[in-house]
């Protein structure tokens, strides 16, 4: 890790293939900037980032620190705090804001605000996230 | 000579892309530099703590390198020191895991590790760069043995599913083509004049005889199938000796092909400081460095204390911490100073008595994600099929990289390879799946490269760092901007609270990043605590 790394930064540009194929889609030759989801429904991008520290069901976890529960969490009841949280980051939570473009923003905030016991009625729009950027 | 130079636009064009792939990676070293990811070490030997501590306590959070460091100078200048450690285990993010050790990660999935005897897999750092200065000298220092690290070998592969076919090509192919070809580009330039505004008559033979040897081109300044090149970028068949002697050259790939299969881009690793020769590795593991600090500071760590609340007042620190096995009452530890190294993703949800600076400093920080999988397999096929001794291959596909083990070359039985180092969103989208799928993954993508992935694979391990529940990421992310904000904050002197680690240095994520942050973090309190009278 490192050190690369982080030091071992990727190079500017990737093959989308490869995330394609983790995506379980069809191989698609073309290039996109390092660091760009390719999956598009809320569900896709719940289980191919989220999950990775909130865990499958949403319900976070506990070390030496915690990782936040989504599941059943009343502070996801105003859209902007999430929009805000996944856009710029949080504490150690790193920004989605470069990674992830406003729709993709939508649909992963309206998944989890419709899912694990979140029963938030509104839709965040594409346009609401643009305007927190 | 005239602006509207003789060069065939086709020609300049090509070298303005050529010149465009170099500058690629420049402008990302200087970049890299800028954000401190390729600092210089400024350790100048063992540090001098001088002058009567007087007894003074120092509580010290974490047991990594930062805080195994710092108790180790601090105890011989005088102090009393004790360590709190949420894990079991001397290290932190210095570690390596070995066949019988259990790992569980967050959210309870655990991985028994089956490696055969002598194999590791280092989820952490694994490389020592020669300018590492401070832990080389602590390694020397505590006798931890080094061999080399090796990371550019000519015979590994560089990679591109969409270029060649997904054939992986040799590393000395890809840089013996790329040098050739722009050696021959430029060379052109010169002998067309085109140069002229920019290279001196008595420098331009001079260049065109630097390309020739650079470039390894013929007496016409071309780069092209022959002996010159062959002896850059391998044979078709090699010399030999006696009736079967006469070699077969190798024939270059074309300049478009090349340019295409972007495979140019990973022969600019090995020019970045971090990764120019001599790189070294601890024998044994990288874990045998913590391993090494923890058996000098016996008795001054406490293992399995999870820290719940860090609070200060003129006169000391007050500690509180929990069995991070058991939970139950609380303890707590006092110090007339506190040392903190645990990770800014831990600390900011650690109630802390500091002042909005520092505090705000530790929330700026979000962590990174990486994983790292290591894979064992019945025997060390890249050797014996391959040639391919240490070093590491690069590819596009999402594990990144694989490296071959820097030690135990030529031994029957079994190896282990890092199948995967990824960072950035293919990093994230690992990090999700669970452990047995990272590692079939893992094993999916390296078939692509080595075909002998699927018969010869045995067990593998997976390491995703936002998973660690003692770091929540590989290391903390700073940019320009945050450093130009936080930093010098974040490694201020609070009150009796001072921290240390990667974070708090401008060479993140690397060892030496944390024993710098924590030499200089200890000097400074030895000055405070001189200052005010030793122990008092």
């Amino acid at each position: 890790m490192t050190g690369r790394r982080v030091s071992l930064r990727a190079p500017a540009v990737v093959a989308v293939c490869a995330l394609t194929m983790l995506a379980g889609r069809l191989a698609v030759a073309q290039e996109i900037y390092a660091g760009k989801f390719p999956q598009q429904s809320g569900e896709d991008l719940f289980r191919n980032i989220c999950q990775g520290c909130h865990m499958p069901d949403a319900k976070g976890a506990t070390g030496a620190g915690s990782y936040p529960a989504l599941a059943s969490n009343p502070r996801l009841a105003a859209a902007i705090y999430p929009i805000t949280v996944v856009l710029h980051g949080q504490r150690a939570m790193p920004p989605f804001g470069e990674s992830l473009d406003d729709q993709q923003v939508a649909n992963v905030i309206n998944y989890v605000r419709s899912h694990f016991g979140n029963h938030y009625k509104d839709q965040v729009t594409a346009e609401a996230v643009k305007a927190r950027r | 000579m005239s602006a509207e130079a003789p060069t065939a636009p086709l020609n300049r064009r090509a070298l303005f892309r050529m010149i465009g792939a170099a500058a690629g990676s420049a402008v990302m070293y200087q970049a890299m530099s800028e954000l401190g990811y390729a600092g210089e070490s400024g350790y100048s030997g063992p540090i001098r703590l001088e002058g009567d501590a007087r007894g003074a306590t120092v509580l010290i959070l974490g047991a990594g390198l930062a805080g195994m460091c710092a108790a180790y100078e601090l105890r011989k200048a005088g102090y009393q020191v004790q360590i709190l450690e949420y894990n079991d285990r001397p290290g932190g993010r210095n570690w390596s895991l070995y066949g019988g050790d259990s790992y569980t990660e967050l959210g309870g999935f655990t991985q028994k590790v089956q490696f055969a005897p002598g194999l590791y897999l280092n989820p952490g750092p694994w490389r020592i760069p020669h300018h590492h200065y401070a832990l080389l000298d602590y390694c020397r220092r505590l006798h931890v043995q080094l061999e080399p690290f090796t990371q550019v070998n000519y015979a590994a592969f560089v990679h591109n599913p969409e270029g060649f076919g997904g054939k992986p090509r040799r590393y000395r192919e890809v840089q013996a083509d790329f040098n050739g070809h722009v050696a021959e580009l430029l060379s052109k330039c010169v002998r067309q004049n085109a140069l002229d505004q920019a290279v001196t008559r008595e420098d331009r033979e001079v260049l065109l005889e630097a390309m020739r040897e650079w470039g390894a081109l013929d007496r016409n300044y071309e780069y092209r199938q022959g002996l010159l090149s062959s002896e850059r970028r391998g044979w078709l068949s090699d010399p030999g000796g006696g009736t079967t002697s006469l070699p077969t050259p190798s024939e270059p790939t074309a300049l478009s092909d090349m340019l295409q299969a972007k495979l140019w881009r990973y022969i600019a690793f090995g020019h970045i400081y971090e990764f120019q020769s001599m790189i070294f590795q601890p024998v044994g593991g990288m874990g045998v460095i913590g391993r090494a600090f923890g058996r000098e500071l016996e008795g001054v760590i406490r293992y399995n204390a999870k820290v719940t609340e860090i609070g200060q007042d003129e006169r000391g620190v007050t500690v509180r911490y929990t069995d991070s096995r058991q939970g139950g009452t609380p303890q707590s530890a006092s110090a007339q100073w506190c040392l903190c190294t645990i990770p800014a993703s831990i600390l900011g949800q650690i109630p802390l008595q500091v002042g909005a600076p520092l505090k705000n400093a530790i929330d700026a920080l979000s962590y990174e994600s990486a994983i790292k999988v290591g894979l064992q397999f019945k025997r060390r096929f890249w050797e014996q099929d391959e040639s391919i001794y240490g070093g590491i291959t690069f590819t596009d596909l999402p594990n990144a990289l694989i490296g071959y083990p820097s030690t135990g070359y030529f031994s029957d039985g079994p190896g282990v390879l890092l199948g995967a180092y990824t960072f950035g969103a293919n990093s994230f989208q690992i990090s999700a799946m669970p452990p047995e799928e990272r590692v079939r993954r893992t094993v999916e993508w390296g078939a692509q490269i080595h075909p002998q992935y699927s018969r010869e694979f045995e067990h593998g391990v997976a390491v995703a760092w936002h998973r660690v529940p003692w770091t929540l990421g590989c290391a903390g992310h700073w940019t320009e901007e945050l450093r130009a904000q936080h930093y010098d904050n974040l490694c201020a002197i609070d009150g009796r609270i001072l921290l240390a680690g990667e974070h708090a240095s401008r060479i993140p994520a690397w060892q030496e990043g944390a024993l710098l942050s924590s030499l200089d973090a200890i000097r400074r309190l030895h000055q405070r605590v001189l200052a005010s009278g030793g122990a008092a």
